[in-house]
């Protein structure tokens, strides 16, 4: 077990696009157990992306279970995370181990239905609403090579009509 | 020790005073940190943090020079400052209704009774002349807990007639 190095904006490392994982090796399964040691050593931090410790494959954690009011699956292993339908838009407030110092309102869609793989490579599909899905969302976006600073929302103008960028690079 | 001056500004709104105010204090070598711009009642308004190697006298006189020509009051106060202290707000709170006198004050002061430190506020009068609408937008830190808050709202709407809701804000970091 080891703690991995954070990359940390403007790294330009985290614009970086990651591949899908093909193959559910021994070499994954430990990066898997040093992404999650890494992960478990920030407080409050409720997921992370491989490419945010420098492993550009499509894989992140994901656990809001710390956080008891939000409905949530627990912690999540999601391989190739692909999110299959988004309903809603909410507007909340982001922070990023990648982006230290800095939050900011960024809308994400309420509603998401999730499909991933496991760490075994068997397939997952999830329901997902609010704080989860937000997290989700976010995490999946490192994998697309994007931060939360590419989708802030003015704070004067939060409630007026903004272009969303795609989701899809 | 950094030499920060928080340099405080306004006039008459008019294209350009951004840009013209930014590049003489990059001529000076000035490094910029937070900033607050905005327009207000047709006036441009700026607080800005600005680090320079020169002293406060001498970048005084050079912006007196730009602010006369576009006709624009400032002012340079030498701050104890720095950049990475940020805090993080907990709650954010609406205020809207008819346009009354006294109303910042009132939910402002019900606010700092109730724990709140206001970290950003910002406030606007929209509606018509004949039927003004006013706005408020805060964020901070709920010191006595989210209760307070909620408790002290809810007296505001009664007495003044107002919408004023208050949204925890939960900073998802990932």
């Amino acid at each position: 077990m080891a703690l991995l190095n954070v990359l940390v904006y403007p790294d330009a490392r985290l614009s970086q696009i990651s591949q899908p994982v093909m193959e559910f090796s021994e070499d994954l399964r430990k990066f898997m157990r040093d992404l999650e040691e890494t992960f478990r050593s920030f407080p409050g931090c409720v997921g992370i992306a491989a490419p945010q410790v420098g492993r550009f494959e499509r894989i992140i954690l994901v656990d809001i279970s710390e956080k008891p009011k939000h409905v949530n699956h627990g912690f999540l292993v999601l391989i190739n995370p692909e999110i299959t339908f988004y309903e809603g838009s909410s507007l909340g407030r982001e922070g990023c181990l990648s982006v230290p110092d800095y939050t900011g309102k960024v809308e994400r869609a309420k509603f998401i239905t999730l499909k991933a793989l496991n760490q075994k490579g068997e397939k997952l599909e999830f329901q997902m609403s609010g704080y989860e899905a937000r997290a989700v969302q976010h995490e999946i976006d490192h994998l697309d090579g994007k931060l939360f600073l590419d989708r802030l929302v003015s704070r004067r103008n939060a409630l007026s009509k903004r272009a969303e960028i795609p989701t899809k690079p | 020790m950094e030499n920060w001056l928080m340099l405080t500004l306004v006039g008459k709104d008019r294209p350009g005073i951004v840009a013209k105010i930014s590049h003489a204090l990059f001529d000076m070598k000035g490094n910029l940190g937070e900033a607050s711009m905005t327009r207000l009642g047709g006036n441009f308004t700026i607080m800005l943090m600005v680090c320079v190697p020169e002293s406060k006298t001498v970048v005084q006189e050079k912006l007196q020079q730009i602010c006369d020509e576009l006709e624009l009051f400032f002012h340079l106060d030498a701050v104890e400052a720095g950049l990475h202290q940020h805090i993080e707000p907990d709650v954010r709170i609406s205020i809207h209704g008819a346009d009354q006198a006294g109303i910042v004050a009132r939910a402002t002061d019900a606010l700092n009774k109730a724990g709140l430190n206001i970290l950003n506020l910002e406030s606007d009068v929209g509606g018509s002349s004949e039927s003004p609408v006013y706005i408020m937008h805060i964020e901070g830190v709920a010191g006595k807990g989210f209760d307070a808050v909620e408790q002290a709202l809810q007296a505001l709407s009664r007495e003044n007639n107002v919408v004023a809701r208050m949204t925890p804000i939960d900073t998802m970091v990932g």
